[in-house]
């Protein structure tokens, strides 16, 4: 349960960082630890060099513009979930965070970190996805953005390259006539769920449905756009109606938590659940 | 392996020395400061008995790099006593018998003391949420919440 013998640098400039990672090719970027460091100490990851980001002051912050809310990689899920304006404009990110891990989790684990990370049971990757949300990254060919929906490649893996840093996330404000809600299935809370469901709805003034966004998580190598579900919801259906078609396209695997049978029951109970939640505060 | 040199204020003393990368917070305050009430179980941040207050706010010791916190504000749990005294959180979980074993509770204690920062009259149902991230495997639980309303009643000057 110790972590293997590596290397450690702390640079202070974005470019000091992207120089010591380029210099091994079996570096690592040490965010917040709270993922990477277990991994150490199972020996699951053996780099021989850390780049810790948590000294690139440019990396932390939150900035608010007229329709998007652009969140520096290093910043603490503890201080976006304190945010009151994050609280205001971009709910369901609030609420996802308390979902992730404890606060003592919290207190040191960044948003770059956990998305970088995708880990297909995790909350944040499933609401930069819901939100249609991108990330800037920087390596030595430049910069580029990557949108949500091609971010996530499958179980811990992103299509950021070995030399690139995520800078940058950048989510759109909610609609003014919007309600989100988060929903999982968990053993215990702070545990990583079973099945979760991520939503946010949109409603006109005569209350009709002119957007839905549901991300599931739990069900599959990464998080899951349930897109069947979302047209069901524009298209009039309930809530209810709508998480009928939570399974469709999904392919969940049988592990020692639950079945995969299970997860595409739970998939159903959350969707109805989430949009349930999510119409409510809409009103 | 490779050598850092870190500086770290623990319970208002300043130590520095010199660390390997990978030898972390947990294993740096108990095997080169001796402070062995930060308690080691899982090692890999879920049940919560390293718990340490890093800059003001809860973290786990056993996830976090010597190297990370150089710079820092460390509290442990020889930290919350003041002139050998117990303060209100170890008075009420003595009084309430919030341990049986007391491997968890120094990590309880620590997040004990951030719940009371925070949230200085907690309900109950606000206790157990903040002790979510902390396992007991003697006590179910009660006695510890038990203690969190005494030292709120010790703290309040009402026992």
């Amino acid at each position: 349960m110790k972590p293997p013998d590596f290397d450690y640098v702390a640079p202070t400039s974005l470019d000091d960082a992207l120089t010591a990672l380029r210099s091994d090719n079996d570096a690592m970027v040490l965010a917040g630890g709270q993922s990477l460091i277990p991994l150490l100490a199972f020996r699951l990851a053996w780099p021989t060099l850390l780049v810790d980001l948590a000294r690139v002051d440019q990396l932390t912050g939150i900035v608010e513009h007229d329709d998007r809310i652009v969140i520096g990689s290093m910043t603490r899920q503890r201080q976006i979930e304190r945010d009151a304006m994050i609280a205001s404009r971009c709910p369901l990110l609030s609420t996802c965070l308390g979902y992730v891990g404890h606060p003592q989790i919290r207190s040191r684990g960044t948003i770059g970190g956990s998305l970088a990370h995708a880990d297909p049971a995790a909350e944040l990757p499933a609401v930069v996805l819901a939100l249609d949300g991108k990330v800037r990254v920087v390596g030595s060919s430049g910069e580029r953005t990557i949108e949500a929906a091609d971010l996530f490649n499958g179980f811990l893996t992103t299509s950021l390259r070995h030399d690139e840093i995520l800078v940058d996330l950048e989510l759109p404000v909610a609609p003014p006539r919007a309600g989100s809600a988060v929903v999982e299935i968990a053993r215990r809370p702070g545990d990583f769920a079973l099945c979760g469901a991520v939503a946010q709805v949109e409603v006109s003034n005569s209350n009709t449905v002119v957007d839905a966004r549901l991300a599931l998580i739990g069900v599959g190598d990464r998080p899951v756009r349930a897109t069947a579900v979302e047209e069901a919801m524009v298209g009039g259906a309930s809530p209810q109606e709508a998480a009928r078609f939570a399974a469709v396209g999904l392919h969940p695997t049988d592990d020692t938590h639950a079945s995969a049978d299970y997860r595409l029951h739970l998939a159903e109970v959350v969707s109805k659940r989430v949009l349930t939640k999510a119409m409510e505060n809409a009103r | 392996m490779t050598s850092h040199d870190i500086s770290i204020m623990v319970n208002g003393v300043r130590r520095t020395g010199s660390v390997p990368a990978r030898l972390t917070l947990a294993d740096y305050l108990r095997e080169r400061l001796d402070l062995t009430a930060t308690h080691l179980a899982c090692e890999h941040g879920v049940c919560g008995a390293c718990t340490v207050i890093v800059d003001g706010e809860t973290a786990r010791a056993c996830l976090m790099l010597t190297v990370q916190a150089d710079g820092s504000e460390v509290t442990t749990f020889e930290g919350m006593t003041k002139n050998g005294e117990l303060g209100p959180i170890q008075e009420g979980l003595w009084t309430k018998h919030g341990m049986q074993c007391g491997f968890c509770t120094p990590g309880f204690a620590m997040t004990i003391s951030e719940l009371l920062d925070e949230n200085p009259e907690p309900t109950r149902d606000q206790i157990v949420e903040a002790l979510g991230g902390n396992l007991c495997r003697c006590t179910g639980y009660v006695k510890i919440i038990e203690a969190v309303e005494e030292a709120v009643a010790i703290r309040g000057g009402v026992t």
